[in-house]
């Protein structure tokens, strides 16, 4: 009985169907933690994706994916591994633009311009979407250093001094190095490395950050601590954020975008209504832990 | 059951460790060769080095601090070879180390697969000419082409040898520069073009930082190739030596000049096998070796020093 039910995973999924109630609670535990609307929210859409594809060579790693990631709020892009959800975001700054085999189709729109217009610089483009990868990856060089990096290459006309301490504030780490500046970054711990990865993107002041995974080479303490930086970030910027970690994406976003296998956008909405009431079976199955 | 599994793990003992010992030997015999051998040269130039400066014609301060190196006239001054090998590996290093590093620049971060694919096995074949053709290259045509460009250039001179003995070294800089540029992690790169920087501002600012010490090891193995090169200089800047004239300094670039290696080259092939002279290519060579030896050991400090962990 055990065998037939492990090696059958069809019905598993449609067994998940039958049972499923529309009006049962909520599916995931902390999604009752779910924060409201970011009082900062204007509601402006910032990000726009029309029928945007993007291949590798041949295989298609995204299809038609349409949507409106909203301003000055956090975005939540969750699904099983190899769903694109990376892919999307690394399309948002033209990351993929460094792996020769990446080809889009469709239009992906920053405020009111296709990123892919043949007139945008990438450079210029990231210079305005900053991104934090999932691995914290400092410059092998000081706290100081690491985090006016970006306004050297961008040779902003600032004071270095003060927007370093106050990118380290807005971090949460300031207090931690502020007697440390000119020491390595690498002797830092790995939470500490990923703070400093976010001073380092806020710095230049950019109005969208992206965040692949940020937290899942971290410890549950310095996870949390991230955690709470992203929401205090999305005051002043829209946070874009990947994450494998369903709990992780209800407790910290106002939107929740769900890919599923094969490249495809299923549902995108608020947060709230993801985890408690999603439209698709597909989705609720995935939320659910039935499949991915 | 069991005790069949008891025999199975116990048996042939005695012959496997026979084996295994016996592997040993021959692998640590191998290891051995090129140790002993080192210490056998090393301790042969010493010997002769020491038979020379107690030769009662031989003044081993004025070995040191001789201008002229004279063997018809017992002069042993090695200071003008010593210059002039300087001189060799100052015009090769100007060269080699800022094309080499920027080619391996261009192998590293801006090749598409395609061209990389292309030109490194070009610039290994440049590593496999034969020196000596690089010696009658400079000879032939380098030090006429030179000249078009109105450098007063005598037949043999050093400006050609060295240009050759620079061209030489560059795929030695670029090879290693480009494994150690290769080794640096994706994630610093990803981490600046993120930031908005151009591919210059990555490869310069981020790259070359965190691949410095293998870059440092890579010019110092070049320099030391450069101190040690006999064939080119042998070939294409005559057998004269001549004290650096610092009077002139240009000047010294359009004479010829004797470099330790090539003067060695000279002594060897003369036919006196005991006198003075023939012994001094011994103490001439015990100097070239403490030269490299200590390059060695600055290039092991320098790495250790600039060492970089990238994660």
């Amino acid at each position: 009985m055990s065998q037939e039910r492990l090696t059958n995973q069809d019905e598993t999924v449609s067994s998940g169907e039958n049972s499923a109630d529309p009006t049962s609670e909520p599916l995931v535990d902390s999604a009752i933690e779910v924060p409201g609307k970011n009082a900062t929210s204007t509601g402006r859409t910032i990000l726009r994706a029309q029928s945007f594809d993007v291949y590798y060579d041949d295989v298609q790693a995204l299809q038609d994916v349409n949507i409106e990631i909203p301003e000055k709020q956090v975005t939540a892009m969750i699904g099983p591994s190899g769903c694109g959800k990376s892919t999307f975001l690394r399309s948002i700054n033209r990351m993929n633009d460094l792996i020769d085999a990446a080809r889009i189709e469709g239009e992906l729109y920053f405020d009111s311009k296709d990123v892919y217009d043949e007139d945008v610089d990438p450079v210029a483009l990231r210079r305005k979407i900053g991104m934090v990868f999932q691995h914290p990856n400092p410059f092998p060089k000081s706290i100081f250093d690491n985090v006016a990096y970006g306004l050297r290459v961008q040779d902003m006309d600032v004071d270095e001094q003060q927007v370093v301490e106050e990118s380290l504030k807005k971090a949460a780490l300031w207090d931690e190095v502020k007697d440390q500046l000119d020491k390595s970054a690498l002797d830092l711990s790995g939470g500490q490395q990923q703070r400093l990865c976010i001073a380092r993107a806020i710095a230049v002041d950019p109005e969208v950050i992206l965040m692949d995974e940020p937290a899942s080479a971290l410890d549950p303490i310095a996870t949390s601590k991230i955690e709470d930086l992203i929401d205090d970030l999305a005051e002043d910027y829209t946070v874009v954020i990947v994450t494998h970690n369903m709990q992780q994406a209800a407790r910290i976003s106002d939107k929740t975008a769900v890919f599923l296998t094969g490249g495809e956008l299923v549902e995108f909405d608020d947060t709230e209504k993801i985890f408690e009431n999603p439209e698709h079976q597909r989705v609720e199955d995935y939320i659910t832990g039935k499949f991915g | 059951m069991s005790t069949e599994t008891a025999d199975e793990i116990t048996s042939r003992p005695s012959e496997r460790a026979t084996v295994e010992r016996m592997y040993r030997y021959v692998f640590f015999a191998c290891a051995s060769v090129s140790i002993a051998v080192t210490l056998g040269i090393v301790g042969l130039l010493g010997w002769n080095a020491v038979e020379f400066f107690t030769l009662p014609e031989v003044n081993p301060v004025g070995f040191f601090t001789g201008t002229e190196f004279l063997l018809s006239r017992d002069q042993f001054g090695v200071l003008p070879l010593l210059t002039g090998t300087l001189l060799v590996t100052i015009i090769s290093a100007m060269i080699a180390l800022p094309i080499g590093t920027a080619a391996a620049v261009y192998l590293s971060e801006y090749a598409s697969d395609r061209a990389r694919s292309v030109l490194k096995p070009a610039l290994e074949i440049l590593a496999g000419i034969p020196t000596v053709v690089y010696g009658i290259f400079a000879l032939v045509y380098v030090t006429p082409f030179l000249r078009t460009f109105g450098f007063p250039l005598n037949t043999f001179n050093v400006l050609s040898a060295s240009v050759m003995v620079g061209i030489m070294i560059i795929p030695m800089v670029s090879s290693l520069s480009e494994d150690a540029m290769s080794a640096v992690p994706d994630s610093l790169r990803q981490a600046a073009y993120g930031m908005g920087a151009t591919k210059f501002e990555v490869s310069t600012g981020v790259v070359i930082p965190a691949a410095i010490s293998g870059i440092f090891s890579s010019y110092i193995l070049a320099l030391s190739r450069a101190i040690g090169e006999t064939m080119i200089v042998a070939v294409a800047m005559g057998s004269r030596s001549r004290m650096f004239d610092f009077a002139n300094p240009l000047q010294n670039l359009w004479e010829g000049n004797q470099p330790m290696t090539a003067a060695m080259v000279q002594i060897n092939s003369a036919d006196n096998v005991s006198g003075p002279g023939f012994l001094s290519m011994f103490a001439i060579g015990m100097t070239l070796f403490v030269v490299t030896f200590l390059m060695n050991l600055a290039s092991n400090r320098i790495a250790a020093r600039y060492r970089e962990e990238y994660e």
